[in-house]
């Protein structure tokens, strides 16, 4: 979702091809014990881990676009103080993120590199534009509850430090969500033209949402090793499904109609049946070629180039306060 | 004359998974020692399954006079708690 399509490496080994490291690692993990950067872990683990964890910081980062578009336009001050905390909340799991990726032996600098660079990922449904103030309520109530959907489940990954930074972000989403139904709430039940961008955002963002759980599970190529790993612990259809659940009930207490034909309830699965993203559309948008990706991608260069006067400015200002110290002794 | 062995913070996990947690202090003359000696100090019940050990000297605290403009600003952001929001019991949890 947050981490879409995170290649794996090495490929899968049965109990048999494993060496005895790798069998007790194994061991632990299906134990559900936590492993911590201290512990040996195969190179595979490692680099996934990496891959996963720093494109999710990104996608926390690089999120914060399309909501931040709008702090200035917020309709009253209290909302834009609103949307101010919930952006600097994304601010804050970045960070929290790179952080846990660090212990791992890979730096945020080189992270943030290789996301210039085009080398790593952030999520997809971070490149569509946001284009009315009812998009910023869609965002709350669909992306961070597609999120949140996310890193509940990953509370329980085997990373200790990936897990515990969950932890935390969790206790934080909540509000993030609850921000956005109350706009949505606001605008369904105002104007009709109000209604008609609230229905309008729900149209636009629904089945990108559905693409933040990454591909079908028959097209899900990484996923086997990562879950044998809890990497990752819940498959990307079983997350969707849960979020579509979760989601439907929702629209429709706002009196909204969710853009999909075949929206029906099925009683012996218990959930609803419900038609697949455009995946053609998901693969164009992760190569690239999505509404904003250039515009992001500018946004993120711009920040960290026009920003390095200041790091570079403060690196110096504590290594001269570190020589008066000094020579003070 | 012997010198004063300095002081180490001690920090303890208690359980697999969970954040080291500082737990109090102890004097040692290196890092090596303060481990040994936080392990028979700080967890002689099971107290823990990993130990972390700082010298006090290199923690810098926030100054508690300062604790007014330091944390009174977020008590005015009420909005950053779930319960600021009124989301009807209809919808189910969020
Ligand atoms: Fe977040
Ligand atoms: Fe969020
Ligand atoms: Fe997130």
């Amino acid at each position: 979702m947050y981490a879409q399509m995170v290649k794996s490496t090495g490929t899968m080994k049965t109990r048999e091809e494993m060496d005895e490291r790798e069998r007790a690692f194994q061991d632990r993990i299906d134990a559900g014990e936590k492993i911590e950067p201290q512990d040996w872990m195969p190179e595979g683990y490692r680099k996934t881990l990496i891959r996963q964890i720093g494109q999710h910081a990104h996608s926390e980062i690089v999120g914060q676009l399309p909501e931040g578009n709008w702090i200035t336009r917020a309709p009253t001050l209290e909302r834009k103080a609103i949307l101010l905390a919930k952006v600097q909340d994304e601010a804050g799991h970045g960070l929290y993120l790179y952080c846990a990726a660090e212990t791992l032996g890979v730096s945020r600098d080189e992270m943030t590199e290789k996301l210039h660079d085009g080398k790593m990922k952030y999520s997809s449904i971070f490149n569509y534009p946001t284009l009315t103030w009812a998009d910023i309520g869609a965002v709350g109530w669909l992306v961070d509850g597609a999120a949140i959907m996310n890193q509940v489940a990953l509370q329980r990954t085997s990373y200790g430090p990936y897990s515990r930074a969950m932890v935390r972000i969790c206790k934080e989403e909540s509000f993030h969500q609850r921000q956005g139904y109350s706009i949505m709430m606001k605008m369904a039940s105002g104007t009709p033209e109000q209604k008609r961008m609230a229905q309008d955002a729900l149209d636009r963002l629904w089945y990108p949402s559905l693409m933040m759980f990454g591909p079908s599970d028959k097209d899900s190529v990484h996923s086997a090793q990562s879950m044998a790993w809890k990497i990752k612990v819940s498959t990307n259809d079983e997350l969707r499904q849960k979020f579509v659940d979760q989601t439907v009930p929702q629209a429709e207490y706002l009196g909204l109609t969710v853009p999909d034909e075949n929206l029906k309830w099925n009683e012996e699965k218990g959930g609803y049946d419900f038609s697949e993203p455009d995946w053609q559309e998901f693969h164009d948008v992760l190569a690239g070629n999505g509404p904003c990706n250039a515009d992001r991608m500018a946004a993120r260069r711009t920040a960290w180039e026009d920003g390095a006067w200041y790091r570079d400015g403060l690196v110096a200002h504590a290594n001269k306060r570190a020589a008066q110290r000094m020579a003070a002794e | 004359m012997s010198s004063e062995w300095p002081l180490w913070e001690v920090f303890i996990r208690g359980q697999h998974g969970l954040n080291h947690r500082h737990v109090g202090s102890l004097h040692a003359p290196d890092a090596e020692m303060a481990i040994r000696h936080a392990r028979d100090v700080y967890t002689r019940r099971n107290e823990g399954v990993s130990i972390w050990v700082v010298p006090s000297n290199q923690i810098t605290a926030s100054v508690p006079s300062e604790k007014g403009p330091m944390f009174d600003p977020s008590k005015s952001k009420i909005y950053r708690h779930p319960t600021f929001y009124d989301i009807p019991d209809e919808v189910g949890h969020m």
